[in-house]
């Protein structure tokens, strides 16, 4: 973020600020402000100890622990293959790209419905490797191997397609100058690309990880719904509005949002980190610059000299 | 404040490695349709004192709920269920097809294997506006029905088959008028909820149509939630008679080495506690004594069963909810 | 795809990336999604075919995509709006409404569900005005829209918001030097730059409406022919034990998916490969 100054220049007029404000605001009051409003009003309608109460309950703590190491176990993957994945098609050209593209993407497209069908048709009793995973006594599905297995595919693009846009806005230039200036690899990439990606790795994080908590459809099919072991947050939720403790689900859902909350109060810190981090390498290095930061502009505007 | 947070964490830590030690041992998994929690919950505990004092033994109950067929299928693909517990016959036919349930099951326990039973009933709101008595007002123009979805729910398919079964006892009744008074019945459905719980919400909360078709026992629960007064529940001339089967999956419980706990488990829903036990969760007892003394909790109703009227749900299910069956042929006339 | 792979490589890592790329893919997604295809082969073509194009089946893939369709343009729209004043500009509790847009990922399907069909009902919060209009949302194929919507949100959002916050300032102040109104800038620089992001985020928002399940069947109707999504005609099959016959239906969406999302991503790397071709810093020809 720049001064307020330098942005007068390449700001909307202020009515147009004023409209866009209102409409963004107003989509997003309505899509999910009022939502999520009506869950807390749900939650709390039995007054704050029955909120208390029902999260009080063994059985949800044991779907909440069971949601967080979901989610911890399905992230160092995610990153790893998510930046992996991004690395090889924002910085090479080879033949098939969007076809490797279109295949990370699949996971979104296929319904979570089938998803969990799926990984029955290929681990399940019935299924392609069920009868000698049974001979070995190996769990897979209605276990928690199953529910990771699960989360990894519906998760899988989440990071990639993060990277993806923003390391092709990024172009590649900087990390050769880099290799040309005789860096390692490795040392390319963590102070070159790593530097660089840190926002949208974040977001994909993020939004990997509200996803890896929030499923629903896949994980139920692969659960098996075991009270006090396989059920994770969501499908115990589902489970108390069945039985009319509207309370308690309703209760469960808001832990699940505010769960979502704490990933993003962790994308705060590292940001104001950061922010102090380049604060004080600028102010340590003030005729250098800081050679994270300063990106030609190039790359990113395909269309200049137009005018 | 941080404190807290600590100590919930390691609650937490905590929980997840007890459930990681617990999983061995004496313990029954019993798996189930979504809304029998409320049954089990209660009756897992007088179950566990009762073998307690038999064997000296203490015991685990494991529980697992959700949809009928979903959970039927989730056994048949491995979930390691010792008992199974369903609202309809043809979802234990399902695993029997499969080998894991012995094919005569049914009569493994008395009563069809269905320690009890329920009706459907119809909930209307206060004072009954429409004067909505039987199956028969239910198809007049300008009557909103909310009822789940008639061929991928249970609850829906039994409203269904009540319907049905209305319509051919009545005078000149046959296949085809049946048909077409359930289809007019279906009519005034403004939409299909996806299951009991959502058509409750939204006959309830939401405050949309006249009439709400649903189990006798949901009905109960649902005037316990809601608020008795707001809504009355009519009992129309004749309903139908939903049995919920239990049966021990064979397989499971002879590589488990449980099977004498098992049968334990689902002789003892028979016995009087355990039939006790269903009458205070609005579930009709089998025991005819027990049923005399919650009499005024169980208006009497002429029934009948799927098996009289239907031949069976080996033959019901195909007849009418499998693709190309009744309902479909009702959205094709169209 | 013009650039052959022979040319040297300045940078490293790329058999590496690759290939912990594919194998990953292959275990994770290509072989499940085998297992799928290899189920439904089971039929017949004849058979796949008639349960492929069934009335039913036809409507709802109508329902299903048209809705996704509408869901995904609305969210382009809103979303650009909202990433732009999200990055953009200051104002109070903006950290908070950043923090809502992943909401819609975090609740599970279930509960928004519930909740838009409770807030969009005829005496919901938001149907109570609505319907004082003659609206009605909840219960029609409108609810539809609205259910994919709130699922499809955080995708553009979250896909725009790290490149609109990579633009530097010094091209917008570079345009407008040059004499640039403000609407130009924005046509010609910007959004040439996020353009790219803004068709993924629609793809992804479109390819994830299309096989949502959990939030949808509790606003949508489910009556047949009308406000029935195919997903809930898979859940009709297998609530009939019916695996192949739902595997089938899965197969044909998965297929349009398929095309779909592959036409898009081609068309985009056709579109930046030019843009690419044009510029001045072309990072390729070395």
């Amino acid at each position: 973020m720049s001064t307020a100054a330098s942005r007068r220049a390449n700001t909307e007029p202020r009515w147009l600020r004023v409209l866009l404000l209102c409409v963004g605001l107003g989509f997003l009051f309505f899509f999910l402000a009022l939502p999520l409003l009506a869950v807390f009003v749900e939650a709390l309608s039995a007054g704050w100890s029955a909120y208390i109460e029902a999260l009080d309950d063994p059985e949800t703590r044991s779907a909440i622990a069971l949601t967080l190491l979901v989610a911890l176990t399905v992230l160092p993957f995610n990153v790893t293959f998510g930046v992996a994945a991004a690395w090889a098609i924002a910085k090479f050209d080879f033949r098939g790209k969007s076809l490797l593209i279109t295949l990370i993407d699949l996971p979104f497209a296929v319904s979570p419905v089938v998803v969990g069908l799926v990984f029955l048709l290929i681990f399940g009793a019935q299924g392609l490797f069920g009868p000698s995973l049974a001979a070995h006594d190996i769990k897979v599905v209605f276990a928690l191997p199953g529910i990771i297995v699960v989360t990894l595919f519906i998760t899988f693009p989440f990071v990639a397609r993060e990277l993806i846009p923003l390391m092709q806005a990024q172009g590649k230039d900087e990390e050769e100058a880099a290799i040309s200036l005789g860096a390692s690899a490795w040392q390319m990439f963590r102070r070159v690309t790593l530097p660089n990606i840190t926002w949208g790795l974040l977001y994909g994080v993020i939004l990997a990880n509200a996803r890896a908590m929030g499923e629903f459809g896949a994980v139920s099919v692969v659960s098996g719904h075991i009270r006090g072991e396989t059920n994770t947050l969501p499908l115990h939720v589902e489970i108390l509005y069945n039985e009319y403790n509207a309370v308690g689900a309703f209760a469960s859902a808001s832990v699940l949002a505010l769960l979502a909350l704490v990933t993003l109060v962790a994308k705060s810190i590292v940001e104001w980190r950061m922010h102090r981090e380049t604060r004080m390498l600028a102010e340590a290095l003030p005729a250098e610059g800081n050679p994270g930061r300063g990106r030609l502009v190039a790359p990113v505007s395909p269309a200049s000299g137009d005018f | 404040m941080f404190r807290a947070t600590r100590q919930f964490f390691t609650s937490v830590a905590l929980s997840l490695f007890a459930l990681s030690v617990l999983a061995e041992g004496n313990s029954l998994l019993n798996v189930s349709y979504d809304v029998s929690r409320d049954f089990y919950k209660d009756y897992n505990p007088v179950f566990q004192r009762h073998w307690k004092t038999v064997s000296g033994e203490s015991i685990e109950l494991k529980q697992s709920h959700a949809g009928s067929s979903k959970q039927v299928r989730a056994v048949a693909d491995g979930l390691e269920a010792d008992v199974v517990t369903m609202n309809q016959a043809s979802d234990v036919d399902f695993l029997a097809e499969k080998g894991l349930v012995a094919r005569d099951y049914a009569r493994k326990f008395p009563n069809n294997a269905s320690p009890y039973t329920s009706t459907m009933v119809f909930i209307v709101r206060k004072g009954n506006p429409k004067a909505l008595k039987d199956w028969g007002d239910l198809v007049r123009p300008g009557v909103q029905i909310i009822l789940p979805h008639p061929k991928n729910t249970g609850n829906g398919r039994y409203t269904y088959l009540a319907a049905w079964g209305y319509a051919l006892n009545q005078p000149g009744g046959n296949e085809r008028a049946a048909q077409d008074f359930v289809g007019r019945l279906l009519k005034n459905a403004p939409l299909f909820a996806a299951g009991g719980r959502d058509a409750t919400t939204t006959f309830m909360q939401r405050k949309m149509g006249d009439v709400l078709v649903s189990f006798e026992s949901e009905a109960e629960l649902i005037a316990r939630e809601f608020g008795k007064g707001e809504f009355e529940v009519v009992y129309p001339s004749v309903s139908i008679l939903s049995e919920f089967p239990v049966a021990i999956v064979d397989k499971v419980v002879d590589r488990k080495g449980t099977r004498k706990l098992a049968q334990a488990y689902l002789d003892y829903l028979w016995s009087p506690p355990g039939q006790e036990t269903a009458a205070q969760n609005y579930l009709r007892p089998r025991n005819p004594e027990t049923l005399k003394k919650y009499a005024t909790q169980f208006p009497a109703i002429r029934t009948f069963t799927v098996d009289e009227v239907f031949g069976g749900w080996a033959k019901a299910f195909p007849a009418h909810f499998k693709d190309g069956g009744s309902f479909d042929q009702i959205y094709q006339q169209k | 795809m013009s650039a052959s792979t022979s040319r040297s490589r300045v940078l490293p890592g790329f058999g590496l990336s690759l290939g912990c790329t594919l194998v990953y893919l292959s275990l994770l997604i290509l072989l499940p999604l085998s297992g799928l295809a290899f189920k439904a082969s089971h039929l017949s073509l004849a058979e796949f075919w008639a349960i492929a194009s069934g009335e039913r089946a036809l409507a709802s893939y109508r329902v299903t995509f048209g809705a996704s369709l509408l869901a995904a343009t609305a969210n382009a729209f809103f979303g650009l709006i909202v990433a732009w004043i999200l990055v953009r500009y200051s104002f109070p509790g903006k950290r908070a409404i950043d923090a809502l847009v992943d909401l819609p990922f975090a609740l599970p399907t279930a509960v928004a569900g519930i909740t838009l069909a409770t807030l969009y009902a005829g005496n919901g919060w938001i149907g109570r005005h609505l319907e004082s209009l003659g609206v009605k949302v909840a219960f029609t194929p409108l609810g539809i829209v609205v259910a994919l919507t709130f699922i499809g949100l955080p995708f553009v959002v979250r896909t725009l918001q790290p490149v609109i916050e990579d633009i530097e300032p010094e091209v917008e102040e570079a345009a407008a030097s040059l004499g640039a109104s403000r609407l130009q800038t924005f046509s010609r620089v910007l959004l040439p730059a996020i353009f790219p992001a803004l068709v993924t985020g629609f793809t992804l928002a479109l390819s994830r409406s299309i096989g949502e399940y959990g939030s949808v069947i509790f606003i949508a109707g489910n009556l047949p022919l009308i406000s029935e999504i195919t997903p809930l005609l898979i859940i009709s099959k297998l609530e009939q034990y019916d695996v192949v016959g739902a595997t089938a239906l899965a197969m044909v969406m998965l297929m349009i998916s398929f095309v779909m999302l592959l036409v898009v991503n081609g068309l985009q790397w056709w579109a930046a490969s030019r843009h690419r071709g044009d510029g001045p810093s072309d990072g390729e020809v070395r």
